[in-house]
């Protein structure tokens, strides 16, 4: 087996074993990007390779040099009997949207094309004090606004390693492009409105959003500063788990990061779902789009493949002796993407007023005032969707309007935030322990299907935001390939904190189906080149 | 020419005198240091900072709101106003728009002659401090080391009436602040800023009308001179046929000019909207008790206090209660001499003072301590030195750190109370002055003063004057 097809934990324990050095594992990481990347995103880039569109794209940048001083230093700690850490030696893929020292952040966006960031984030801070080596940057959507990666600066964008014709879904594409083609078993990526789970699903890996406060956004350059988690992306739920493990805790610099103590995820996974409540609920059976004309809502339901994906899932936990619980109301999912138009765009808007001019990133060179520095600046320095955003934003929070939409956009999050309260009641009517849901509407799509519809692109994360809205847990986890050997990804949902029971969940899941046949089918963008 | 009622209200910015910025762990004091030395990712708004509420600085925006008067918020909630301005890194500022640290409150200024006025407040808030800009060699350059210094915005209603009245208001903030520890309250250094609204209306009128807002008058005097301006000259424009109209005016202190700045007509949206990032700031009842009863006598209470206590005069009184270091040190030395007060205060108003100007010193900040004051006091009471000595004493006491009883034994300065060793030195004397011991027994009585005087002179001042007194009448009676 070829070292880039090793999980994550695999490697740790290798490496601590002594049985495989970190510096030869980031050499073959590195092989991996050359081979399947291609070329990498670059400010109106153009593509030199015949071959770019079978290629990957995943990244931005690489800090070979740092990942290269990171393996030496883990294999000092292991040639001189120390604890090298939990991911000794593991190459890790950080979304281009968090701060690390001395080297260029771009958020994907031409406002910060040069800005080197003057220090690291938490969470890429606590990834490399447990032994990560972190091989680079990878791409996204435009400050991470988008459901696709096309919307970024960066050009090429990734593509779907399942299928180069299609988009890996976003915005943390580029880290579940880097996951699936093997490029790093591990990506930090974040999650606002479904931005690592709806990714993840496209491509075919992990990915979790943990409970809003669980990991420090520290260093996250925010996108909506109520909704931003950070989280991990991997190729399996145990090693999903072991990257939280690492990520999760208190820090004094975020103070909305949660002060309860980290449990001990991997010992989580031991346990099996016997008895555990697990919910499906009608109101993840489709996407429920407003008719602007009518007000009314048109539901417009799932594919197909999807629907029957998650209903085999709840019969195979089933199998393993959980419970299913059907027909779950959670009336107030339908007003999840509404009111995340509100929320988001808002704090966007707010995020993304120092983005100036002044201080670092784009600046026009020949500003003849303050106005025109500022003006031009943003004109020239944002791509379509911040400036969709802020100017939304602006709208949304005007003085000049009647209504506090930011409050009542609250107050509806409330309500979305009680369905899951009644959900999960321990002594209410459901008693959920989790609730198992579809995690995307539909597969991957084609490049340029949506792009452009920033309405329709919003709602591929209709079955993810409301998770955000509630600030809970929530896991994708592969679930079988579609008619166009595209993957599906089914998620789980927990209570505040609870990541242990979506990790358990997934878990279970999973270890069921390791013989399913399409855990054999592998990549498009692998075939060729493994 | 009718007569007219001036209409004033500040908005006063106050800098609390926290260790830290209010959001990030950098120091809230950069006074003289380099531009941009005392910054750090948060205060220069980098994308993806944080910002981390400052305890000390809620506690001391309660603790003002406690001595305004006001309601002190159980929840206060941070807001974001936005507004582009280089000196603004993160394009917003941090500041509390909803549910702000105090509501209400009021502050009674008293009049010199002796009137109490109430100013109420309208609104009191947190907030961060912005950077500066200046313009140097045709460039703009901005200096962010204020950026995040803790603010209190304080707005009063417009319950001031005079340039006058707004400088008292300002002054006995001033006061008001120093004395709860607050803020340094040093105009010059910006720890204290106002800006004026000024209107006119005929007398007996009780309608608002347009006002004007002048911006940094950054002194008491420029309160003053700036608001009495600005009033005639909005007097003036009415009794001409004119019509005042919202401007905002600055006012320029080296020249005494006031200029327009701009026009103010349609007001900028700021796009408020809750601060994501920080959790509201809860105070629990208990705690909002601790911060009232940590709440200190304010001046004009112990003022008035020190005239029925101690029996001092208005005057005295007043100097003494300037600085509550020094009244604060003023007790504790009557607590130590209870039967002096009096004593005590002619002291304080004149020795100390003096030794504290001389040395730069507060109260506070003296080596020398109210017991030790009180020691050297009741050293001249008791008839151990005498006046002259108390007062070198306590420039050696401030100067070494020693207590008054060591100097007075290593430098020999007790008067000398040992009568046998003093008639010693008296018959001396006698023996050395034959032809005065004559006259003086030859009814030449006047003579008394000239022997006390050798006497003195031979222990050069150190001889109690009672007793020299004493032995020489009884030498001389022979
Ligand atoms: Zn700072």
């Amino acid at each position: 087996m070829r070292y880039t097809q090793l999980s994550a934990n695999e490697i740790a324990q290798k490496v601590q074993a002594g049985e495989l050095k970190a510096s030869d594992m980031l050499d073959a990481s590195l092989a991996q990007i050359r081979a399947v990347d291609g070329d990498f995103g670059s400010l109106d880039g153009q593509a030199t390779d015949p071959e770019t569109d079978k290629k990957v794209h995943a990244f931005i940048s690489l800090t070979e040099e740092m990942a290269r001083a990171q393996a030496q230093a883990v294999d000092a700690k292991v040639a001189n009997g120390e604890d090298a850490g939990l991911l000794a030696g593991v190459p890790v893929s950080i979304k281009d949207i968090f701060a690390l020292e001395n080297t260029v952040t771009t958020a994907a966006s031409r406002m910060l094309h040069n800005y080197r960031a003057p220090y690291t984030a938490s969470a890429v801070q606590k990834l490399m004090d447990a032994g990560a080596l972190i091989v680079g940057k990878v791409n996204l959507d435009e400050f991470t606004f988008g459901s696709s990666n096309e919307s970024s600066a960066y050009q090429p964008a990734s593509n779907n390693p399942w299928n180069t014709a299609h988009v890996p879904g976003g915005s943390s594409g580029g880290s579940a492009a880097a996951v699936a083609a093997e490029e790093t078993p591990l990506s930090l990526g974040t999650d606002t409105g479904g931005s690592i789970r709806q990714p993840a699903a496209f491509c075919g890996v992990v990915g979790l959003k943990p409970s809003y406060g669980r990991i420090s956004r520290y260093g996250l350059i925010a996108f909506a500063s109520s909704l931003d988690c950070p989280g991990p992306l991997s190729r399996n739920v145990e090693d999903a788990a072991l990257m939280l493990q690492v990520m999760a805790g208190a820090d004094e610099r975020d103070e909305s990061s949660a002060t309860l103590p980290v449990p001990n995820y991997l010992e989580a996974l031991q346990q099996d779902v016997k008895g555990m409540r697990i919910g499906l609920s009608p109101d993840y059976a489709g996407i429920a789009y407003p008719n602007h004309k009518t007000g009314e809502f048109e539901i417009i339901p799932v594919q197909e493949e999807i629907k029957q994906a998650t209903l085999d899932a709840a019969e195979q936990l089933a199998r393993q002796g959980a419970e299913i619980i059907e027909n779950v109301p959670m009336p107030h999912t339908r007003y999840g993407i509404p009111v995340y138009f509100v929320v988001s765009r808002i704090e966007a808007s707010s995020n993304l007023n120092r983005m100036d001019g002044v201080k670092y990133g784009f600046t026009v060179a020949d500003a003849r005032d303050l106005q025109d520095l500022y003006k031009r600046t943003r004109t020239e320095g944002f791509g379509p969707q911040p400036k969709l955003r802020i100017l939304m934003g602006a709208y949304l929070s005007a003085a000049s309007k009647k209504v506090n939409y930011y409050q009542l956009a609250s107050q509806v999050r409330g309500m979305i935030r009680r369905d899951f309260e009644l959900a999960f009641e321990p002594k209410g009517a459901y008693q959920l322990d989790a609730l198992l849901t579809p995690t995307t509407p539909t597969t991957a799509f084609k490049r340029a299907e949506v792009f452009g519809d920033s309405v329709l692109m919003q709602y591929a994360d209709q079955m993810t935001v409301s998770v955000n809205h509630a600030g809970l847990p929530a896991i994708t986890v592969p679930a079988g390939l579609d008619n166009k050997n595209l993957p599906i990804g089914i998620q789980f949902i927990a209570n505040h904190f609870r990541e242990d029971i979506v990790l358990r969940a997934a878990h279970a899941y999973e270890q069921s189906t390791l013989d399913a046949v399409w855990r054999k089918v592998r990549p498009m963008a692998l075939q060729e080149v493994n | 020419m009718k007569e007219y009622e001036i209409i004033v209200g500040l908005e006063t910015h106050i800098q609390l005198n926290t260790e830290t910025k209010i959001f990030c762990a950098c120091k809230a004091d950069s006074w003289e240091a380099e531009p941009n030395t005392n910054v750090c990712p948060v205060c220069t708004g980098q994308p993806g900072v944080l910002p981390r509420l400052n305890a000390e600085a809620v506690q001391k925006g309660a603790l003002l709101a406690a001595a305004m008067h006001a309601e002190i918020n159980p929840c206060s909630i941070f807001d974001r106003k936005h507004y582009f301005y280089p000196d603004l890194p993160k394009g917003f500022q941090i500041t509390q728009l909803f549910e702000p640290i105090g509501k209400g409150g009021y502050l009674d200024l008293y009049m010199p002659d002796g009137e109490i006025k109430r100013v109420r407040i309208n609104k009191m808030h947190l907030e961060e401090d912005a950077g500066k800009t200046k313009l140097e060699h045709g460039q703009r350059m901005v200096d962010l080391n204020r950026g995040g210094v803790p603010l209190v915005e304080m707005v009063t209603e417009p319950d001031l009436r005079s340039g006058e009245e707004a400088a008292q208001y300002l002054s006995q903030l001033r006061e008001l602040l120093r004395w709860i520890g607050v803020s340094e309250a040093d105009m010059e250094r910006g720890h204290l800023r106002c800006d004026a609204n000024v209107s006119i209306r005929e007398k007996g009128s009780t309608a608002f009308n347009t006002k004007t807002e002048i911006k940094n008058v950054n002194s008491i005097d420029s309160v003053r001179q700036a608001i009495t301006q600005e009033a005639k000259r909005q007097i003036e424009l009415v009794e001409s046929g004119g019509k005042v109209e919202q401007y905002t005016l600055d006012w320029d202190a080296d020249t005494g000019k006031l200029s327009m700045m701009r026009s103010k007509e349609g007001e900028a949206d700021y796009r408020y909207f809750r601060e994501p990032d920080l959790q509201p700031v809860i105070l629990s009842n208990a705690e909002i008790e601790a911060i009232k009863a940590s709440l200190p006598e304010l001046p004009y209470a112990r003022r008035r206090r020190f005239v029925e206590e101690y029996q001092l005069s208005a005057y005295d009184a007043e100097v003494l209660t300037s600085e509550r270091g020094l009244s604060d040190y003023f007790e504790e030395a009557v607590a130590l001499y209870a039967k002096e007060p009096k004593t005590i205060s002619n002291w304080m108003m004149n020795d100390m003072i003096r030794l504290m100007n001389d040395t730069g010193k507060s109260a506070k900040g003296l080596v020398l301590k109210p017991a030790a004051l009180v020691e050297i006091v009741k050293l001249i009471d008791d008839g151990k030195i005498n006046a002259a000595t108390g007062k070198s004493l306590l420039v050696k006491v401030e100067q070494t750190g020693k207590s008054p009883a060591t100097i007075v034994e290593e430098e020999s300065l007790g008067l000398i109370a040992d009568a046998d060793s003093l008639r010693k030195q008296i018959e001396t004397i006698l023996a050395g002055a034959p032809n005065e011991v004559a006259a003086y027994r030859g009814g030449k009585e006047t003579l008394m003063g000239w022997f006390v005087g050798q006497v003195m002179r031979a222990t050069r001042g150190k001889a109690d004057p009672k007793l020299t007194r004493e032995i020489l009448l009884e030498l001389l009676k022979d």
